[in-house]
């Protein structure tokens, strides 16, 4: 396949491979964009733009009373502050909580601490709804049920198996001369892990907090099972109340209340990329 | 030898059970006892009310959920439609999008950008918004197929249809593959160079290298991540809830996936001890495919170091 005759020039195999990579790439970026670009589009339509059968159009004039008179029909705010309230608690707890439990883990030494850790990750191959069922059994008897509690505990106890797995990970490769200087020093396990360790895992803790926001902004079977009362709901249950009201009368109000409900996920991962990137190849690679 | 003696430093045990206590007190408290109380509960019948309605039944649950109900059998099968579909393809694919990734592509930002987004806000609005890119009559999806050419009466009715809301899902979960392609990404810019450079010495072409080097460097990185996804598509859930009629699976339960029918016989019809029985299969059938992709990794995952 060598040019032979020189009119044109030799195209080398890597360009013929970046090519098909710009081709491969370009045609998926299509179906990829077009929902999110489509649900802008839609929330700033008329309600016969949207039904005009285009396959996606610029609103002709943005219709922007859309984002204001979803906030007048459903407690979207109300949704949004309960969302923003039961991520940052359990936020809290798991960045407070986790780091610990892995420090003891990685560096620590105590009687049955490798089984135990086994018995730790092995609970992450457990569904969820196995211990769901009871758990919730558990909840209701103290009167839990309907509160955010049950959403919120779990991260104040250890904020689950794979956060700690990943930052005891991290803490096995901090260099032990600086524990050693430290203990030399007289500090305490506590005082070595608050002056040197917690410090060092500052990035690792924010990484996890990161990746954690999205799972906690997006949670919807938790919510689901444990929240009956309106005034309680996260977006996540709210946009489930909004669909079933609206979806066949009034699609823009419907693109214009998910737009909102994922726009902070939005703006979050485009001023910190790096961070999202990072955190999932941090979580994968691992096997 | 040495083990035997061992001596730990008192201090340091102390110190240690305190900082794990959040963790131990959870094991404890979320799931072991869950997990105990679980598996008493899939043979007795509940409702979740008063203990005194609580009765011991023996296999009557799991007799009724392996060979009476044929519901279960729906679920089991669509799950499996689901997984089987949907795991490879986008297995496939996030590889596809990785090496072309790779290639050392301008606007890599760019392109990484518009492909892992959809995993980033991917949650229950943009089921919402996929709902409507379904609707049959004014979605764009079908409009699109009406404008090249695909008469009315072919196009697909996606979720109002039977034969089609399963692949409707499937396309919704293909669009969220951008966190595997992050991996996959990650994992093919840690194939050393020199490997290439070998083959390429011993004279293979782009397809030699590919399976003589590319494939055998990421095979552990697919095995890890294939096992991962088919935990995930076998509980597929929110989407299906979100998407159709809540619990019923429609139209007429083809969308009935195993969770969903979980969920509606816990926290819909209150059958406790049966929903744990089913719990129970569903961790027994996750637990065997993962065997399974285990068992079969000496077959084609290569790890660095491994004697052969």
């Amino acid at each position: 396949m060598r040019a032979k005759h020189g009119l044109l020039p030799p195209v080398g195999r890597k360009a013929r491979r970046r090519v098909l990579a710009y081709v491969i790439l370009v045609t998926l970026s299509i179906p990829f964009a077009f929902p999110l670009i489509w649900a802008l589009a839609t929330s700033l339509q008329t309600v016969d733009e949207v039904f005009s059968g285009s396959l996606i159009q610029a609103p002709g004039d943005p219709q922007w009373e859309n984002y204001r008179e979803i906030f007048e029909y459903l407690p979207l705010g109300r949704f949004l502050f309960n969302t923003v309230c039961i991520v940052s608690l359990v936020i809290a707890g798991e960045v407070l909580t986790a780091p610990l439990v892995a420090y003891a883990f990685a560096r620590l030494r105590f009687p049955f601490r490798n089984t135990l850790f086994v018995v730790m990750l092995s609970t992450l191959m457990l569904p969820p709804i196995i211990t769901t069922i009871p758990a919730y059994i558990f909840y209701s008897k103290l009167g839990w049920v309907d509160t955010w509690i049950p959403l919120i505990l779990p991260g104040w106890l250890g904020g689950g198996a794979f956060n700690i797995f990943i930052l005891r990970q991290f803490f096995l490769t901090v260099p032990r001369d600086l524990e050693d200087a430290a203990k030399m020093d007289g500090c305490s396990n506590f005082g070595t892990y608050f002056r040197i360790f917690l410090p060092l895992a500052f990035p690792a803790i924010a990484t996890i907090g990161v990746l954690s926001f999205v799972n906690h902004w997006n949670n919807f079977e938790g919510p689901l099972i444990y929240l009956s009362t309106l005034d309680t709901f996260p977006i996540a249950l709210g946009i489930n109340m909004f669909k079933d009201a609206y979806s066949a009368i009034a699609p823009h109000y419907l693109m214009a209340a998910s737009v909102v409900s994922l726009a902070p996920l939005l703006l979050l991962f485009l001023a910190i990329q790096r961070v999202f990137v990072e955190g999932i190849i941090l979580s994968g690679i691992k096997g | 030898m040495r083990r035997l003696v061992e001596h730990y430093n008192r201090r340091d045990v102390l110190d240690a059970f305190l900082f794990i206590s959040p963790w131990l007190l959870s094991f404890l408290l979320l799931t072991l006892g869950p997990l105990l109380f679980s598996l008493y509960l899939s043979f007795c019948h509940w409702d979740g009310g008063s203990l005194d309605r609580l009765n011991w039944v023996g296999l009557a649950n799991y007799k009724r959920l392996l060979f009476e109900d044929h519901r279960v059998r729906v679920s089991l099968y669509n799950t499996a439609y689901y997984s089987l579909i949907s795991v490879p393809v986008g297995v496939v694919l996030a590889l596809l999008l990785a090496m072309a990734l790779n290639q050392n592509v301008k606007g890599i930002i760019f392109f990484r950008t518009i492909f892992y987004l959809p995993k980033v806000v991917g949650g229950p609005a943009t089921v919402v918004l996929w709902a409507w890119l379904f609707n049959p009559a004014f979605g764009p999806l079908n409009t699109f197929l009406g404008m090249i050419g695909v008469p009315a009466e072919w196009r697909p009715g996606w979720l109002n249809s039977e034969v089609w809301s399963k692949p409707a899902l499937i396309i919704m979960s293909l669009w969220s593959i951008g966190g595997s392609m992050l991996i996959y990404l990650a994992g093919l810019q840690n194939v050393p160079r020199q490997l290439y450079e070998a083959a390429e010495i011993d004279g293979a072409g782009e397809v030699g290298k590919f399976f003589s080097v590319t494939v055998p460097m990421m095979t552990p990185t697919i095995f890890f991540n294939l096992v991962i996804s088919i935990i995930g598509s076998m509980q597929v859930f929110a989407q299906a809830y979100l998407m159709t009629n809540r619990t019923l699976g429609d139209p007429n339960e083809s969308t009935l996936f195993y969770m969903i029918y979980l969920f509606r016989k816990a926290f819909e019809d209150w059958e406790m001890g049966y929903a744990c029985a089913m719990a129970w299969l569903l961790f027994g059938i996750i637990l065997g495919l993962t065997l399974l992709v285990l068992e079969s990794t000496p077959f084609w995952v290569h790890y660095e170091g491994e004697k052969k």
